[in-house]
């Protein structure tokens, strides 16, 4: 077998081989290194011998007894005999953790409910899912959010110090926790995949890398846990928008809106899964959970012919529905931008003057540009250009401030 | 584990309570603390003067520095502490979230450091 596909297997394996490690040996930083250890035998010993028939369990494996190995050589290094009653040590003779399906599961479970332990700020919690779970590397992991690779480093460090000194348990957690914890594992997916899809800052519209992590992360969560609502919804939700991909930009990096967007590019396979899981998610039990919701607008989308058949006055009602079970600014300027569509862009102006004025959004890059778009339909050309010219402020990405600059110069071309 | 959990409140706030309040809040305090005394987390615990009491030390060059006052102006100060065992920060923290001025004001949970 190449390298390349022993690294294939090394990178499948990486999440789960780790989230039984840190079990086994109760720590974070030893199971990484013991399972860097556990990597490098596989790819000394794999390109000759073929690899294991379960590798997991081999990596397993070879990784605890690196990790014995390690605590062993400390101990000698120390001179202190007392670490080797290490609970790993007593353990040695366990050899069934690595076989049984469920408890690896429930590793797998445990390593997602660490990671997005409250106790750790959401960025921490973010870099940490996608280093140990996703298994990405330190200076991948800060690429994705442009943070250099020291800070990242360092960041990873003290997210990891912080569980064990701070007793952050290596549990799923029970049933009374439950469903606010998933709640905020389902909102780092999420965070990873929103930056994916339109990130905040830099040189492209869309880092494929991590909306495709985000989606991965979401169909592990939902076949460790299956039939809940949230999980189902969520992954729908980003299903159907990471379908759009090929058509929401251009092979020159610009932004195509939805109404200009070639439904031919969208993968309809995809969309198809997204369709199904969207229904599975409304049906589920305890009533349609926000993801839900917002996949079903995405649907709606997705099954459109074309921007003026979408059905908007559906998409304005399930704005509504949305705004009673999860309201924010952020949907209340979704649904005006759909009120549009339904009433005319007059009535959403109001509704968007309304919420301007309660000062939630302000600065918010979206406001501007939907403000912009109506003014512009309105016909309110000077009034429309200064909107643009604020989205083009306040934007951090560099093909939205392309596009914005793209429309005020066609409206001043007409007001002049 | 052992955490320490620091109650802070606004103090000038506290002062404006009507007394049936400060009553009522003293009267779920007792019954807080006798919770975590049977259920084997509590400790230590105790309410401190407010911080017009306060007085800070520092020694510089062998010299004795006293000031009148907290170590830092904040807007919420700290008022009383429990030191309890807990099975992790879990634990720690539900208990923490029923600290009746956990409603009002703010609870600090920091494990305690513990020498091998």
């Amino acid at each position: 077998m190449t390298p390349r596909d022993i690294e294939r297997i090394l990178r499948d394996e990486a999440g789960r081989a780790l989230a039984t490690l840190i079990r086994l040996v109760g720590d974070f930083d030893l199971a990484e290194d013991s399972l860097q250890d556990a990597f490098a035998a596989a790819l000394e010993r794999w390109p000759v011998s073929g690899h294991p028939s379960n590798p997991r369990a081999w990596l397993v494996n070879v990784g605890r007894n690196k990790a014995i190995d390690r605590i062993r050589r400390q101990a000698n290094f120390r001179g202190k005999q007392a670490e080797l009653t290490h609970e790993l040590l007593l353990n040695v003779s366990q050899h069934d953790a690595c076989n049984d399906g469920a408890a690896l599961g429930d590793d797998m479970l445990r390593l997602i409910f660490t990671c997005c332990h409250p106790a750790l700020a959401m960025d921490t919690q973010v870099a940490l899912t996608l280093r140990t779970v996703c298994g990405l590397t330190a200076p991948e992991v800060a690429r994705a959010f442009l943070v250099g690779e020291e800070a990242m480093a360092q960041r990873l460090l003290r997210a990891k110090q912080k569980i064990r000194l701070a007793g952050i348990p290596y549990e799923v957690p029970d049933r009374d926790t439950l469903a606010p914890r998933l709640r905020g594992v389902l909102a780092v997916i999420y965070l990873v995949f929103s930056e994916g899809y339109a990130a905040t800052s830099g040189e492209n519209l869309m880092r494929l890398d991590l909306a495709q992590e985000a989606i991965r992360l979401c169909r592990l969560l939902d076949s460790l846990m299956p039939g809940r609502g949230e999980i189902k919804g969520l992954l729908a939700l980003m299903l159907l928008h990471d379908a759009r991909r090929a058509g929401r930009a251009t092979a020159r990096g610009d932004v195509v809106l939805l109404e200009e967007q070639d439904r031919a590019l969208w993968d309809r396979v995809q969309i198809a899964e997204g369709l199904l899981l969207v229904d599975e998610a409304l049906r589920a039990p305890g009533g349609p959970h926000a993801y839900a919701v917002q996949a079903a607008i995405a649907a709606l989308h997705a099954r459109a012919l074309n921007y003026a058949q979408t059905d908007w006055p559906q998409i304005a009602g399930l704005y509504e529905v949305l705004l009673r079970i999860s309201p924010s600014p952020v949907i209340e300027l979704n649904h005006a931008a759909a009120i549009a569509m339904v009433d005319g862009p007059a009535r959403a102006l109001a509704l968007i003057d309304a919420l301007e004025a309660r000062g939630t959004l302000r600065g918010y890059e979206l406001l501007f540009a939907v403000r912009a778009d109506l003014l512009r339909r309105l016909g309110r050309h000077a009034a429309a250009c200064d909107a643009y010219r604020s989205a083009i402020a306040a934007t951090q990405l560099e093909p939205s401030r392309r596009f914005y600059a793209r429309r005020l110069a066609e409206l001043e071309r007409r007001t002049d | 584990m052992q955490y320490l959990l620091m109650i802070y409140q606004n103090e000038a706030e506290y002062a404006k309570l009507d007394p049936a309040i400060l009553q009522k809040n003293s009267e779920e305090y007792v019954a807080f603390t006798q919770s975590i005394v049977q259920s084997g987390n509590f400790k230590a615990g105790d309410r401190l003067r407010p911080i017009a009491t306060a007085t800070t030390v520092r020694v510089r060059e062998g010299k004795t520095l006293t000031t009148d006052g907290p170590f830092a102006e904040t807007r919420e100060q700290l008022g009383g502490y429990y030191l309890i065992e807990a099975k992790d920060i879990d634990a720690a923290l539900a208990i923490a979230a029923r600290i009746p001025t956990a409603r009002t004001g703010a609870i600090e949970v920091r494990p305690i450091w513990v020498y091998n």
